[in-house]
């Protein structure tokens, strides 16, 4: 059985009066410690599939379940729970809280469960250390390169050991060095650490460090 | 309180802002403060004066003043137990700026139909023993510096000519509403040197029976109905209301101001506070897609808007406090008990957490209902 099942799902927008179909009955099998690579061009819709695995946003049709939770039937407030406990997203930009540390903003996932102050720094501790950058916990966003940033988002995105990593575009602000950086924690943590990572991309090249990759063409995925 | 670090880091984000804010709010608390408290003395300075005192004046007016023949008149009225009269003085002490009430006072009689003026047995004497001497209250003595046995000199307005006046007693209010900036002289004293024409203002008179007071000024006023002076009986109580509705106006007033300057200030801290939840719409939307519940987000928001607000009326009541209560402050000349009460200090703290409220609910409303996708899309 599969991790992530997507079914039959469909997604459109309304426009004012005009209708924008994303992609209609597409299905997905992503199995557990997978890294998956989700290519495509541009509007094909890969971000959107994104958001909808993440609960971020709602299907117009179709069923998604993730480790055996239908989440396009849950209620907005359970979704958010869920979302906390299973998810960590890395996203293209960082998205970094620039009023908090390096530190702080690992640790915000943590700040929504019943851990200790004591916990919380043993496993922001850890996840810094996973990325590399343990001296680095008292340095605020301004003060980190971006390639430093994303890895401060992925030790947010690991921090609280989600099921799978949703990454989008987690290259795509990045120099190459730092690029090839970013792709080789996310594939240490899929093979080290055993995680399952979906990763949207239109680079070619880093969808190589993935065991597989989809290409999102006309609303249709193709492995 | 775990998610205090993050409200205070907020906070801190744009620190111009934030004080800028709260110095507005503590501003707005001050003058909502001093304003309150003037209302307050206005409504407490209606109960001052008693109910068993009856005053009777001109009927033309309060500056018009009452023939001395009146005396023996009133005197013979049944259910009246003593007279006594008093007179505006008016004099200048040193500057205009140092205004403060003085009575010509029918000495003795006034004392004793007055316990509210309290003074020590030796100093009454000598007040009553010296013509050119007076009575002062203690805020008085202790506003312009003066000791006992001082000779001040007051600049006659009504009456001419430079007065030397002897304070002989200082006087301690018998309640809180009683005036303590109050000089008294001896009626006497200024009727010889104005030439006989200083004339009573006003009657005090003590009542049998304070039941009876509304009938008795009643028959009081129809004995002088037809004479060349009529007059205009009330219990003291009604005399001070009377004052009171002079300051109707500004009553109004003072309220439309305070109110004025409340919705500016409504708007000043919730224009900040849909700034500060604009410029970090992206970052709101993030700790939404890491989980956190919607009305965890707008919380954040709302915070934030009460710790701005009520730190800045915090800072403002406790100033206005120190301002107005501790030296008396310049308003406590004109109004008689005027001070800071806990209850202004509640109801300004009360407004604090309105304004608070009030200017975060709508951003974090926005907050709550923030679509994550929608902004994280804006913020790329």
């Amino acid at each position: 059985m599969a991790l992530v099942e997507v079914r039959s799902v469909s997604k459109s927008f309304q426009r004012d009066t005009q209708k924008i179909t994303v992609f209609e009955g597409v299905d997905l099998d992503v199995a557990e410690g997978e890294f998956l690579a989700l290519m495509g061009p541009s509007g094909s819709g890969k971000s959107t599939m994104l958001n909808l695995l993440a609960g971020l946003d709602q299907p117009t049709s179709g069923t998604i379940c993730v480790g055996g939770d239908e989440i396009t039937q849950m209620s907005p407030k359970r979704l958010t729970a869920w979302r906390a406990r299973h998810i960590g997203f890395v996203f293209q930009f960082y998205n970094l809280l620039p009023v908090l540390t390096a530190f702080e903003n690992v640790e915000l996932p943590l700040l929504l469960t019943r851990l200790s102050k004591a916990e919380r720094r043993e496993h922001v501790a850890t996840a810094l250390e996973v990325v590399g950058l343990t001296d680095r916990g008292s340095h605020y966003p301004r003060q980190l390169s971006g390639g430093q940033e994303q890895r401060v988002g992925i030790a947010r995105a690991i921090v609280s050991d989600p099921t799978m990593i949703l990454a989008d575009e987690p290259t795509g602000d990045l120099d190459a060095k730092s690029a090839d950086e970013i792709l080789n924690l996310l594939q240490r943590l899929n093979t080290e650490f055993k995680k399952t990572i979906i990763m949207v991309t239109h680079d070619a090249k880093a969808s190589e460090r993935a065991q597989a990759v989809m290409h999102l063409e006309k609303g249709v995925f193709v492995r | 309180m775990k998610y205090s670090g993050l409200v205070w880091k907020n906070l801190r984000r744009n620190r111009r802002r934030t004080i800028l804010t709260a110095i507005s709010v503590a501003v707005a608390l001050f003058l909502f403060v001093a304003l309150q408290s003037v209302l307050t003395a206005l409504a407490a300075a209606g109960n001052v004066g008693s109910e068993s005192r009856l005053v009777t004046r001109s009927a033309t007016g309060i500056t018009f003043p009452l023939p001395q023949s009146y005396f023996q008149r009133l005197g013979g009225t049944e259910g009246v137990k003593g007279v006594s009269w008093g007179d505006w003085f008016g004099g200048i002490y040193i500057d205009q700026r140092n205004f403060f009430a003085q009575f010509a006072i029918d000495a003795e009689r006034y004392l004793a139909m007055y316990p509210e003026i309290q003074v020590p047995e030796d100093q009454k004497k000598a007040f009553l023993a010296e013509r050119a001497s007076a009575i002062v209250g203690r805020g008085l003595m202790n506003r312009f510096g003066w000791n006992l046995g001082q000779t001040v000199v007051l600049k006659g307005t009504v009456y001419p000519g430079d007065w030397e006046i002897t304070i002989r007693a200082v006087y301690t209010p018998g309640t809180k509403s009683f005036p303590d900036n109050v000089m008294y002289l001896r009626y006497d004293y200024v009727y010889e040197r104005s030439n006989h024409a200083a004339e009573p203002g006003w009657y005090i008179l003590k009542l049998d029976d304070p039941a009876s007071a509304a009938a008795l000024a009643s028959r009081i006023d129809g004995l002088f109905k037809n004479s060349s002076s009529p007059t205009k009986t009330e219990t003291e109580k009604a005399f001070q209301a009377g004052f009171v509705t002079m300051w109707g106006n500004i009553g109004f007033l003072v309220r439309a101001i305070g109110i004025a300057v409340f919705f500016a200030i409504l708007l000043v801290a919730a224009n900040t506070m849909m700034m500060a939840a604009r410029e970090r719409i992206g970052e709101l939307a993030v700790l939404k897609a890491l989980g956190y519940p919607n009305w965890l987000v707008s919380s954040f928001v709302l915070v934030e808007s009460l710790v701005i607000t009520l730190s800045g009326g915090v800072v403002g009541i406790v100033l206005a406090r120190l301002a107005l209560s501790r030296t008396g402050g310049p308003l406590a000349q004109f109004f008689p008990g005027f001070s800071v009460t806990t209850g202004t200090v509640m109801t300004g703290l009360g407004i604090a957490t309105v304004l608070g409220v009030v200017s975060g609910i709508v951003p974090a409303w926005q907050a709550a209902r923030l679509s994550v996708v929608t902004a994280l899309r804006q913020v790329a």
